[in-house]
Formats: structure tokens, sequence, C-alpha cells
């Protein structure tokens, strides 16, 4: 038997033995998955034990290092897991913006010291994070902002006001863009700082979406202290970081483009009927539900091939440019489409009838795709910049 | 298989784009146009490609083809794509001799993929009988006659009908219109009695004609496998045939698209390079990603030919449905962006578009291609 099978038993065996009957059901929507934290949001209390259990063998994030309290696994270990954890239907046992966002950017910039400090607790569940970027004047245009640090010998004093940053009232931990220096352009001067949110310098309020939920906060810092420890990277140079970071966060949200495994142009058959022929009855609905599942497949496909060519080392092609952009607009159709099909209960709002409104809140956050972590408008100038070389206006 | 070209596919593709971008441009096939070529595309070319191997580049080795597979014919189509190169790739490699591979008897292929993989024969598909792609709805009759048959029938869209020397040709021999048994597949000589050719001038000038089999007697080896059974060998060649012509138009739409872009960086209006405006960038933008898609669906769709997979009419017609909604919007974006100069016959630009449009609707265009997806996906 060969190493990967040998892993694969194992692995096997060890899922049956550990994950709970109740986290082998799909999760409902965002609200349902697990981001730990020191006050973790618990529905059900087998939710921190899966999570404690898969830390405890590094496979909240099984492909960061042992060190920093990931698994250590290779890329082919780690697909194994998955496929193991997607045979029995196992849930995610943690996702958090920790694991998406600040972990890869640490790996890549932090110190020796960051990373044994913040990593672990990450992979743990211990400490959720929020990512502080975003200003009331400062959103796609992000280089331009303005909330301050001032440098006072072992660490800085932060004042300003951030917005949109998700989950703030829930986070324990900020990674923060701040402006250490006003002399030069307006990229030069950013500083990437990590701080704790449970201080009397900070506060969160929350903001309420049109989907009816408040993820979302304005986030005010009044003399906020920041350790200088907690300094990512050289003073100033921060924005090279953000963006790194921003690259992570665009490959998760593009993830949402993944087409569901039933076709929902089957759905609408059941629901809606066929005609003699086995059609969907309703033959203007059939076409728009047939170009958005080949442009769904297509999309897949193209994720596929650039995985592909870098596992062949041709190195991440200009196709990846694409990916934020396409997906989140494609999941916005989906989104759509879910409303033609599903019809009268997919615009309930509340009650039991209408699943508390599940489809028409996912359909409302899904307009947010298209706006969060970088616009599809700012991602079409990226792409006809830097990839067409265009010039600017 | 893995979404990546192999080492001998990547050669295979620069090879091509070398010869192709030198010798069959689209410079030459505007000569060709106004020369009005009797043969319709250029026959020391074509024997140059011939000698290449790429005549028999996905027929099997034992019958004298490279055994390059699909996915190497592919990516010459797409190359003959970018340049709009005139030669028989399409009518002979890409469906002649798949058909003769998968609906011909033992002695059929022995007798024909040696001498088309030698570039010595042309053989092609008479399909088409109505305005539109409706390989089920053929009404064509063939009837037994003595030992052999006798056929009648006029078929549209013949590609390079007038230099072609054998016609697969598809006949009802029971069934009516509509149904898909019945159907049975014939091979016919050029020059055999009651054959008549007329080669049609095309939008895109390429080789194309309507073929008239006025009761034609074959005798009985010129049927192509089972009688009333070509139904399953005449899918799949219509699906390796559309994958083809999805690689050729996925190279019209790069070539196209590269294009504008080029000009979109030269043209100055308002004291502005024109591809600074951003309603012009966003377009670009959009397009861009569109063949990416594009890009991905065609490398699955000629693995899925190799594979032998079992997702091929799936993903045959995923491929053609997206590549005839891309090739679409670049050739339109193409001609929109260039302005006026877009619209004269001086400039290469409008070429894109006329080829585009043929192989298009050649064995089914985006209506019949995403009605059809959307049946294989099961609604
Ligand atoms: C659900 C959600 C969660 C979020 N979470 C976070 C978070 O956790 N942390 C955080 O820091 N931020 C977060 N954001 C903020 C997000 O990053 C910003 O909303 C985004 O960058 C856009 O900035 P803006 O809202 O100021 O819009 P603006 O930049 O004002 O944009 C308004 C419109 O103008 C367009 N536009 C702007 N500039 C250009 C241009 N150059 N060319 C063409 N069009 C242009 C935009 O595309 C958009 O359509 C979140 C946003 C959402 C919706």
């Amino acid at each position: 038997m060969s190493d990967l099978d040998q892993f694969r038993q194992e692995t096997r065996a060890w899922l049956e033995e550990n994950c709970p009957e109740t986290m082998r059901v799909p999760v409902k929507g965002f609200d349902d998955l697990y981001n730990g934290g020191r006050n973790p949001e618990i529905d059900h209390p087998d939710q921190k034990v899966w999570c404690d259990r898969m830390a405890e063998r590094g496979w909240t994030v099984p492909h960061w290092p042992r060190e920093y309290g990931g698994g250590g696994l290779d890329k082919d270990e780690v697909k194994v897991l998955r496929e193991e954890m997607a045979r029995i239907s196992a849930r995610s046992p943690l996702d958090s913006f920790g694991i998406s966002m600040l972990g890869p950017a640490l790996l890549q910039f932090g110190n020796e010291e960051q990373k044994k400090e913040h990593l672990p607790p990450i992979c743990r569940g211990e400490i959720r994070w929020c990512q502080g970027y975003s200003e009331p004047n400062a959103g796609s245009d992000l280089a331009s902002l303005q909330t301050r640090a001032d440098d006072h010998g072992d660490h800085y004093l932060i004042n300003g006001q951030k917005v949109w940053t998700s989950y703030a009232d829930k986070a324990d931990w900020i990674f923060c863009l701040v402006r250490t220096d006003n002399s030069g352009t307006k990229h030069e001067g950013i500083s990437f700082v990590l701080f704790d949110m449970a201080q009397s310098g900070v506060e969160a309020r929350p903001i309420k979406l049109i989907s009816g939920s408040s993820p979302f906060c304005e986030t005010f810092f009044d003399d906020a202290r920041a350790e200088k420890r907690n300094l990512v990277g050289e003073e100033g140079k921060g924005w090279t970081i953000a963006k790194y970071l921003l690259t992570h966060e665009r490959e998760m949200i593009s993830g949402f483009g993944a087409a569901p495994k039933k076709s929902l142009g089957e759905s609408a058959a059941d629901i809606m009927g066929r005609d003699s022929e086995g059609r969907l009855v309703n033959g203007i609905l059939r076409q728009s539900l047939a170009q958005y599942q080949l442009d769904a497949l297509a999309f897949a496909a193209t994720m596929s091939r650039v995985g592909d060519e870098v596992k062949a080392g041709q190195g991440l092609g200009a196709a990846s440019s694409i990916f934020k952009y396409y997906g989140t607009e494609l999941n916005k159709r989906r989104n759509e489409l879910n409303l033609q099909v599903y019809g009268e209960p997919a615009v309930g709002w509340d009650g039991e009838a209408y699943n508390n409104g599940t489809l028409a809140r996912d359909w409302l956050r899904s307009k947010g795709n298209s706006i969060e972590g970088g616009t599809s408008e700012v991602q079409l100038n990226i792409v006809a910049k830097r990839v067409l070389g265009l010039p600017d206006a | 298989m893995a979404l990546v070209l192999n080492e001998e596919q990547v050669m295979l593709k620069d090879a091509a784009a070398g010869f192709l971008a030198e010798r069959a441009t689209v410079a030459h096939q505007r000569a060709l146009r106004d020369s009005e070529d009797t043969t319709g595309f250029d026959a020391a070319v074509w024997k140059e490609m011939a000698e290449m191997g790429w005549a028999g580049i996905a027929i099997p080795e034992e019958f004298g083809g490279l055994g390059y597979g699909y996915t190497g014919l592919g990516l010459v189509l797409e190359q003959a794509g970018r340049n709009l190169s005139a030669s028989p790739l399409q009518s002979t490699v890409l469906v002649g001799a798949t058909a003769v591979a998968q609906l011909g008897t033992a002695a059929q292929k022995e007798a024909l993929l040696p001498a088309i993989a030698a570039g010595e024969t042309l053989v092609t598909l008479a399909l088409q009988e109505g305005a539109h792609h409706a390989p089920a709805a053929t009404a064509a009759v063939a009837t037994k006659s003595g030992e052999g048959f006798v056929i009648n029938a006029e078929k549209r869209l013949v590609l390079d009908a007038h230099v072609a020397d054998q016609f697969v040709v598809i006949a009802r021999t029971s069934g009516t219109p509509g149904t898909e048994s019945g159907l049975s597949a014939f091979l016919v000589p050029a020059n055999a009695e009651g054959v008549s050719v007329d080669r049609r001038s095309m939008v895109d000038s390429h080789n194309a004609g309507t073929v008239t089999f006025a009761e034609v007697s074959l005798p009985a080896d010129a049927l192509m496998g089972e009688l009333d059974g070509a139904w399953a060998g005449l899918s799949r060649t219509l699906d390796i045939a559309n994958v083809g012509l999805a690689s050729e138009l996925l190279g019209l739409s790069t070539e196209a698209f590269e294009r504008t872009v080029e000009y979109l960086k030269e043209r100055k209006q308002f004291g502005h390079i024109i591809g600074s405006f951003q309603g012009l960038q966003h377009r670009a933008a959009e397009l861009f990603a569109e063949l990416e898609l594009s890009r991905s669906i065609v490398l699955q769709a000629l693995h899925a030919v190799d594979a032998d997979s079992d997702k091929l009419s799936l993903l045959a017609s995923a491929a053609k449905a997206k590549l005839c909604e891309v090739a679409q919007r670049a050739t339109n974006e193409g001609v929109q962006m260039h302005g006026g100069i877009g619209m004269t016959d001086e400039h290469e630009i409008g070429f894109f578009i006329k080829r585009a449009r043929v192989a298009q609707h050649t064995f089914g265009d985006y209506n019949y291609h995403l009605d059809r997806y959307a049946e294989q996906v099961g609604f």
C-alpha cells in the first residue's frame, strides 16, 4: 500500500471515530459556520468538540506547518483529507479570517515571534480576527486611508475610523492598515499592525445590512494601543502586505462561484414541470439557466486549469486575475435565478414557511460579493491595466 | 487529465503557429478570394501541411497517422483560426477522417485512413438538408436495389465539396424524419454517376457547396457500418467536429481580440489613446475573462474526446455553445472598437467576423448547442 493509501485509511478511521454525527450535515448558511474566538457563538456544543478534536491534529488548517499549529500536510494529503471529510459530509470545523486572510500574510511577511504568537491560536480557534481596511473616505481607493498611528516608543497610539469591518463586534483582534507617515505618496507611509480589540480605545458599532443581519461595523479608534512588536513588515511598507492579503481574500470570495451539486435547472423542472420532450416548461427561464450553468462549468474548468498550470510549474497565469470578478458575478446570477426558480417562497422574509427567508437573505447578501474585497469595476480596471496593458486616462 | 499541454503538444502548437502565420495568413486568404481561386485553398501549402503529418494528426499510427489525438488536432485548428487559414483541415482531417474512423468498416478504414493521412484523399461529410443543422431530421433516402443501394439526396454546406474525392452521405434507410434510428452512412465517390456539385460562395469565402445525389447506384460495400445504425457513430463524429470548430473559434476570437486591444493602444481621439477610456477598458476586460473561460472549456472538451469520456456530448455542446457566444462578441466588439476602418474590406478585422459566423453555423449554432447542453444536464 502506498503511503497515501495508508494515510487515507488512517484518516477515514479517525474521522469515523471522531466526527460527531451532528457535524455530518451540511451547514445551512454563513451563520451556521463555526468561527471560534474568545466568546464563540455556539449553536450546538458539538461545534466546539469537533473543532477541538481537529485542532489537536492540526487539521483545522491542514496545510500550515506543524510548528504553527497546522497539520503539516502536503497537497496530496490535504486533498485526501478533504475527500474523506466530504465522504461523510463532515463540516469544516473552523472558518475564520485568521485562516483565510491573516495567516497567509503572516506566513509570508511575519517574523518568527509573530508567527509563533498568532498562528497557533488561529488554528485552535481561540482568537477571532477582523479586517480593518476600509474607511468612510477610502473604499476602492484604499490607499488614501487616514487612520493615524503615532509612535510612542514601544507602541503606537491609533486614532481614526474604519467602516464595513466584518464581525468587528465579535472579533478579538484586528489586522489594521494605518498611516504612519503622511509625507510621501499615498501608497507610502501605510503600515500593517495587529492589536487587541478588547481595550477601551476601540469601539465597534454594528451596521444592519439589507439582508437583515448585522455582520459588519463602524469601528472607532480613540488612542487605541498597538504594540510595536505587532507591526508586520517594515513601518511604512504595509501596502505590499495589504495587497498580498487581498489576493487571498479575493481567492476565498471567488470560491462562491462554484456551482451547486444539483443543477438549478433540474430543481426548476421539479417545481415547474416539463413538456412532453422532457424540457423545462418555461423556455425563457430554461435559456437563462442553461447559460448560467454553462458559464459555471467553464468557470470551474478555468479554476482547475489555473491550478493544473501552477502544479505543472507554469506559474499563476493571467487567468487568475478574473476569478474574483467572474466568480462573484456568477454567484449573483445564481441567486437571481434562485428567486425565479423557487418563486413565492424565495421572496418570503420571515417565518418557518420561508425557512426564515434564507433564499431571499442569501440573494441580498450575494450583492455584497462584487463589492467586498475590491469591487467588480476595480477588478476590471486591474485586468485592463495590468493584464491587457491599456493606458491610464 | 490535467488541463495543461504536455511538451509534445506545446511543440506542435508552436510549429503550427509559426507555419500558418507565414504560409496561410489572412492576406493569403484575401488573395485566394480576390483571384477567385478554383481550388479555394493553396494546394502547395496543404501538401506541406500533409508532409508535416497534420493530415493524419488524429489518425492512429496503425493507419499511417501521427496518433497525436484530437487535442493535437485542436491545437492546430486553433492556430488555423488565428490565421483564418483555408485548408482541408476541417472537412477532411477533423470531420471526414473521423466519420470514416467512427462509422467505417475495417476495409473502408484500411482503404481511406492511410490515404487521408498522406494528404492524398479528401473525404467530407454530406449531412445538412435544411436551413439549420438537424441531423435527426434527415429525410434523404437510400433504398435497397439488388445487392446495393440507390441514393437520392440534396445536401448543403458540404465542406470542400467541389474538391472532395469521397462523400460520407447520411441517408434514411428506415424510419421517419425526426427519429434517430433508421439512418445509415454511405461512402460515395465524387465521380459516381448522378453526383453533381454546386460550389457555393459563402460569407467567409471558404469552401462549401451543395451536392445533389440523383439516383446514385451504390454497391453493397458502400454502406458504412450497420444498416439503420449510423446514429451513434454520427453523433460522436459531430461531437468531435464541434469540439474542433470550437478550437478554431477560440483561435479566431483570441486573435480578433488581441488585434483589437492593439488598436486600442494606438488610436487617439480627444487627445487621448482610446484604450484609456474606461468604457472600452471594461468591455475589453470582460471579453478577456470570457476568452479565458473559453480556453478552459475547449481544452476540457478536447481531453474528453481523447479520454473517451461519457461526458463528451455534454462537453462538446458546452464548448461549441460557449465559443459561438464568445466568437460573436469578440468579432462584434472587434468591428465596433475599430470604428469606421473596421467596416472596410481593406481592413482584416472584417475577415474574422465573416469566418466566425460560418464556423458558428456549421454543425449547429449557439441555439442548437445550448438547447442540447440543457438536455444533457437534465432539463
Ligand atoms: C459585505 C461586505 C463586507 C465587507 N467587509 C469588510 C471588512 O471586513 N473589512 C474592510 O476593511 N472592508 C470591508 N468591506 C468594504 C469593502 O472592501 C468596500 O466596500 C469596497 O472596497 C468598496 O469601497 P466603497 O464601499 O467605499 O465603495 P466606493 O469605492 O465608493 O465605490 C462606489 C462605486 O464606484 C465604483 N468605483 C470606484 N472607483 C472606481 C473606479 N476607479 N473605476 C470604476 N468604478 C469605480 C465602485 O466599483 C462602486 O460601484 C466590506 C464590504 C461589504 C459589502
